[in-house]
């Protein structure tokens, strides 16, 4: 993501020291990662140390500091989920894709992530695909979602 | 649009939508709430848009797109106007036959219609099905009827009126008597009474003041405020204001979960339209009284839905908490006084404006006034999100409106309150839900997560999972949680592993206390109540984990085999097929054996054996028979005898 | 400023507004224990280990000494079974971390923790914060920080400032009651910091 980016994005909220994180939200949804040069640039022009930036971007689960995989995977593990056997579906999705929770594959396909409630309780366990929600899921499903996506 | 002047204005406009809006012409109306999106709305909405157009019946047939109707289970819900013909599990397919059918030819659909489970009988309109009948839906009901993007539409049904009244006939002095005496308890967690809180930062000198909607919705299970504030913007909206009013704040922020896209659009659309005409922003409605909102996103951190974290991440800081011996409603964000109140609350203030505080009170216990939504999931046949009075049972919830435990099993536990509440057993089905009533039973009202558990779940596996949720959540501040809840959850994760020791109750106990007692903030002090709960209440399935190895809902991984009754297997080779462990030896004719060695314990062969064999087992806390000897193993296939 | 009185521990004692218990106490010469309080920083409450308990509805109720503000007629107990049972679980959290730090031990002899009670950690770090909050306080150079929340929290150095700043400065290393924090700095140092500058000037 080039600085010009950077600093329009910067400009669209004046550049204000309270919407640091609204900021980095915005980065982090283009550049789908907060790139070093893109913090250090953030601190320059809103005169917030650099240490409360990086303390923000690994204490909210949003931003990831390394660049995410083609693929994102979100499975939920909310309560009813849970309830209904979101475990299992996350087991075995480690299985297939040989990652856990927070990391990505190396040829960068695959991230994984797990949250803690996507408010789509009626189709549990619910696991999500680049935005796309695949409901009602069982271990012996997962194999087969996963292979749609190359 | 354009910007509206006085009151009597609002009402010529209000008239001419209203006018303009025949309720018998046919309208059909989609759910769009983001549960009904991930089932396929999105597309059912747009074949509709186009077999009406290739009919030529656009102008004789409206298509709303409204918010969520609450019965997410029967998901996408279509709802056919003025007859109130209500179809479920609408997928694209079925879109031209509605058209045909039902709109063309008024037909009904049968296969589309309500069938009530027990006595097949088919239920056509929306209002009869029991799902909906035994709900009072004050707050939630309007969803069904606005298309949240589009601001005539709540106009069409008497939004902003109360806002209205109040600046122009009430004193904020009198709003603040009105919401005190309705006794309107936040519905986010905390049941603080809104009009005391409000009254304390209108008294506060600071003439800067700030309202806030919390719409962080943590509760992993609890879905209600991201429904309400996609499907219902303007209710939020003109309940902020209202509130803003009395308190004499100009500014307010609306903290929504990122997690929560389609809610943030709309609420962010929701703004621009009120702003257009003049709800917001400089002299509103002519009163002489200003207010803006902006919405502010979260990043994806459960702490921030605990007020004062939330006030610090709007400071552009990390969500840690403040010691609450200086309340923020006198010193809040930027240190001014704050009135932060949930997405639901909010929605409540303009219909006590507008029906009254009286009216308001008819509903409820002593204690707790007024409805409730609730999201009903877990394992629930009708799992949505349900709006109650106060003083309703939670058998009546669960079983009547809720239709009882899926697949014939049996109700074993509610969870109420979130990670901070606790399980309620059997024996308190007929708990009144309130309050008051459900922290003396010793869970919590929380923000209205209820998640109903069976047989099959373990209570020592849940006061785990809670734990674990908390020590990603927490803040990481405070010793009493960081550290105690790192050390429940090694010990809960222990037990549930089968490595489980004489004293690890008292010591969990121990370390609730501390936690109870010395943790900085609501987070920590309420994270001991899952474990506490269930070990008032299931306390057996604990010893049976620690002293016999073993876990009664045949749950916990390292405490269960799977085993293949060589008296039912009936050598089909279905599981051996699908096993992911290919753990399973056998032919056809050969009975299936499970490698306990090989076994994942994935349970897919538990799935996939076909009901009438019943085959698959689970065993724990007994030995695993050995596998029978090789010569025994060629089954001739029973015939089926039916 | 106005100046009144409060109780602690049966003893009447002098304080000031805007003054906190934990300041009232020690101007006074009444000892409460602390891990994370420093007279030149704002104060963190984050160690808990200064609770005391403040009489409340016919009662007592624990406040964190350290954060409370100091009011007219209050009484104060620095003592008590609860609170001696909380400072105990607390030390042993700790030590769970840092067995061998010298303030741990001390509060441990007098409270009776038992320094074993958990098993150990891999990090001996006991967040009490005086490393980030002095730096950002005091020296304004932010060179170090937290990172990430609940049981993964941290502290980590910023390694560009590090560099630049930490070689004329450690005015906090003394504070680290384990130390945990010069290892993290050589580690910096060693991994992290930028080719070409280092601490030996």
């Amino acid at each position: 993501m080039d600085l010009r980016r950077i600093d329009q994005i910067i400009d669209n909220h004046q550049a204000e020291a309270s919407s640091l994180i609204q900021i980095l939200l915005d980065i982090q949804s283009e550049a789908h990662w907060l790139p070093k040069h893109a913090l250090e640039r953030v601190s320059e022009r809103l005169d917030v140390p650099k240490t409360r930036i990086q303390h923000i971007a690994t204490f909210y689960k949003a931003f990831s500091l390394v660049p995410k995989g083609k693929h994102e995977i979100h499975i939920c593990l909310g309560t009813a989920c849970h309830v209904r056997g979101a475990k299992q579906v996350l087991d075995t999705v480690q299985q297939v894709t040989g990652i856990r929770p927070g990391e990505t594959d190396l040829e960068l396909k695959f991230s994984l992530e797990t949250v803690n409630c996507l408010g789509c309780c009626a189709l549990g366990p619910v696991m999500e695909i680049d935005g796309k929600t695949h409901g009602k899921m069982t271990p012996s499903q997962t194999a087969a979602v996963l292979k749609q996506y190359d | 649009m354009s910007r509206i002047h006085s009151p009597a204005e609002l009402e010529n406009i209000r008239k001419r939508i209203q006018s303009e809006r025949d309720p018998r012409k046919t309208c059909i109306t989609l759910c769009s709430g983001s549960a009904c999106h991930a089932s396929g709305s999105r597309e059912v909405a747009r074949l509709l848009i186009e077999e009406v157009e290739r009919q030529g019946l656009s102008q004789t047939v409206d298509i709303r797109r409204t918010g969520c109707h609450g019965f997410c289970e029967r998901g996408p819900i279509v709802v056919i106007h003025p007859d109130e013909i209500c179809y479920f599990h609408v997928q694209p397919e079925d879109v031209s036959e509605i058209i045909q059918k039902t709109i063309l030819g008024k037909e009904v659909i049968d296969r589309l219609v309500y069938s009530d489970p027990q006595t097949r009988e088919k239920i056509i309109r929306e209002s009869e099905i029991p799902f909906y009948k035994y709900q009072v839906r004050t707050v939630f009901g309007s969803n069904g009827s606005i298309d949240p993007k589009n601001i005539d539409d709540y106009l069409a049904i008497g939004g902003y009126a109360a806002l209205a009244k109040t600046l122009f006939t009430m004193s904020p002095e009198q709003v603040i008597e009105e919401v005190k005496k309705a006794n309107l308890r936040g519905r986010g967690g905390g049941g603080f009474p809104a009009g005391s809180k409000w009254e304390g930062s209108r008294k506060a000198p600071d003439p800067i003041k700030y309202v806030i909607v919390n719409a962080d919705e943590g509760d992993p299970g609890a879905y209600m405020d991201r429904s309400l504030l996609e499907g219902n913007p303007h209710a939020v909206l003109e309940g902020l204001i209202i509130g803003a009013y009395a308190v004499g704040a100009h500014e307010g922020y609306i903290y929504v979960r990122q997690e929560y896209p389609l809610a943030v659009e709309n609420v962010n659309q929701a703004i621009r339209q009120a702003e257009e005409y003049g709800f917001l922003g400089k002299d509103i409605l002519g009163s002489g009284f200003d207010f803006v909102v902006k919405v502010h996103r979260g990043a994806g951190a459960f702490v921030c839905g605990e007020s004062t974290a939330l006030m610090t991440a709007l400071e552009g800081r990390v969500g840690e908490p403040r010691p609450k011996y200086i309340r923020s409603n006198i010193k809040g964000l930027w240190g001014r006084p704050s009135v932060l109140n949930n997405v639901e609350t909010w929605a409540n203030v303009p219909l006590i404006l507008n029906h009254g505080a009286d009216w308001f009170i008819q509903f409820g216990t002593e204690g707790s006034k007024g409805t409730k939504i609730f999201s009903l999931v877990g394992k629930i046949v009708n799992t949505g999100l349900v709006e109650v009075p106060m003083g309703m049972s939670l058998r009546d919830i669960i079983f009547n409106i809720g239709g009882g435990i899926p697949n014939g099993k049996r109700f074993k536990a509610v969870q109420t309150g979130g990670p901070s509440g606790g399980c309620l057993p059997e024996f308190h089905l007929d708990l009144p839900v309130g309050f008051d009533e459900l922290t003396q039973a010793g869970s919590m009202m929380g923000s209205g997560g209820m998640i109903v558990m069976d047989e099959d779940t373990c209570m020592v596996d849940v006061a785990r999972y809670f734990i674990e949720f908390l020590t990603d959540e927490s803040c990481g501040k405070c010793v009493p949680c960081r550290e105690g809840l790192r050390q429940m959850l090694k010990i809960l994760t222990r037990i549930t592993q089968g490595k489980g020791r004489e004293g690890d109750i008292e010591l969990l106990e121990e370390l609730s206390e501390t936690a109870i007692e010395a943790s900085l903030c609501a987070l920590g002090k309420s994270a001991p109540n899952p474990f506490l709960s269930t070990l008032k209440y299931f306390r057996d399935e604990y010893e049976a984990h620690i002293r016999e190895k073993r876990c009664p809902a045949l749950y916990c991984k390292e405490l269960i085999a799977y085993y293949i009754d060589p008296e039912k297997c009936q050598a089909c080779m279905i599981c051996g097929r699908k096993c992911p462990a290919r753990a399973i030896s056998g032919a056809k004719g050969k009975i299936h054996v499970i490698d306990q060695n090989l076994c994942t314990k994935c349970g897919t062969c538990f799935e996939v054996c076909p009901a009438r064999f019943g085959a698959v087992r689970k065993l724990s806390g007994v030995p695993i028979p050995d596998p029978i000897p090789e010569e025994h193993r060629t089954i001739i296939r029973k015939r089926s005898e039916q | 400023m106005t100046e009144f009185t409060l109780q602690i521990d049966g003893k009447q004692v002098h304080a000031a507004e805007g003054m906190t218990v934990l300041e009232a106490a020690q101007a006074a010469g009444i000892a409460i224990p602390t891990l994370c309080h420093h007279e030149k920083l704002e104060p963190f409450g984050g160690c808990r280990l200064c609770i005391v308990e403040i009489a409340s509805r016919g009662g007592f109720r624990p406040v964190v000494s350290c954060v409370y503000p100091a009011e007219p007629g209050l009484v104060v107990q620095t003592r008590s079974p609860k609170i001696d049972r909380i400072r105990k679980m607390i030390l042993e959290l700790q030590m769970a971390h840092a067995p061998d730090a010298p303030i741990l031990q001390e509060y441990a002899k007098e409270y009776g923790a038992d320094p074993n009670r958990f098993e150990k950690e891999a990090s001996f770090c006991i967040h009490c914060g005086l490393c980030v909050r002095y730096c950002a306080e005091v020296k304004q150079k932010h060179a170090v920080g937290f990172i990430d929340r609940g049981i993964r929290k941290e502290i980590a150095f910023v390694p560009e400032i590090a560099a630049r700043e930490c070689w004329n400065c450690k005015e906090c290393f003394p504070l680290c009651p384990t130390s945990y924090l010069q290892a993290t700095y050589v580690l910096t140092e060693s991994m992290a910091f930028p080719r070409g500058e280092s601490a030996s000037r």
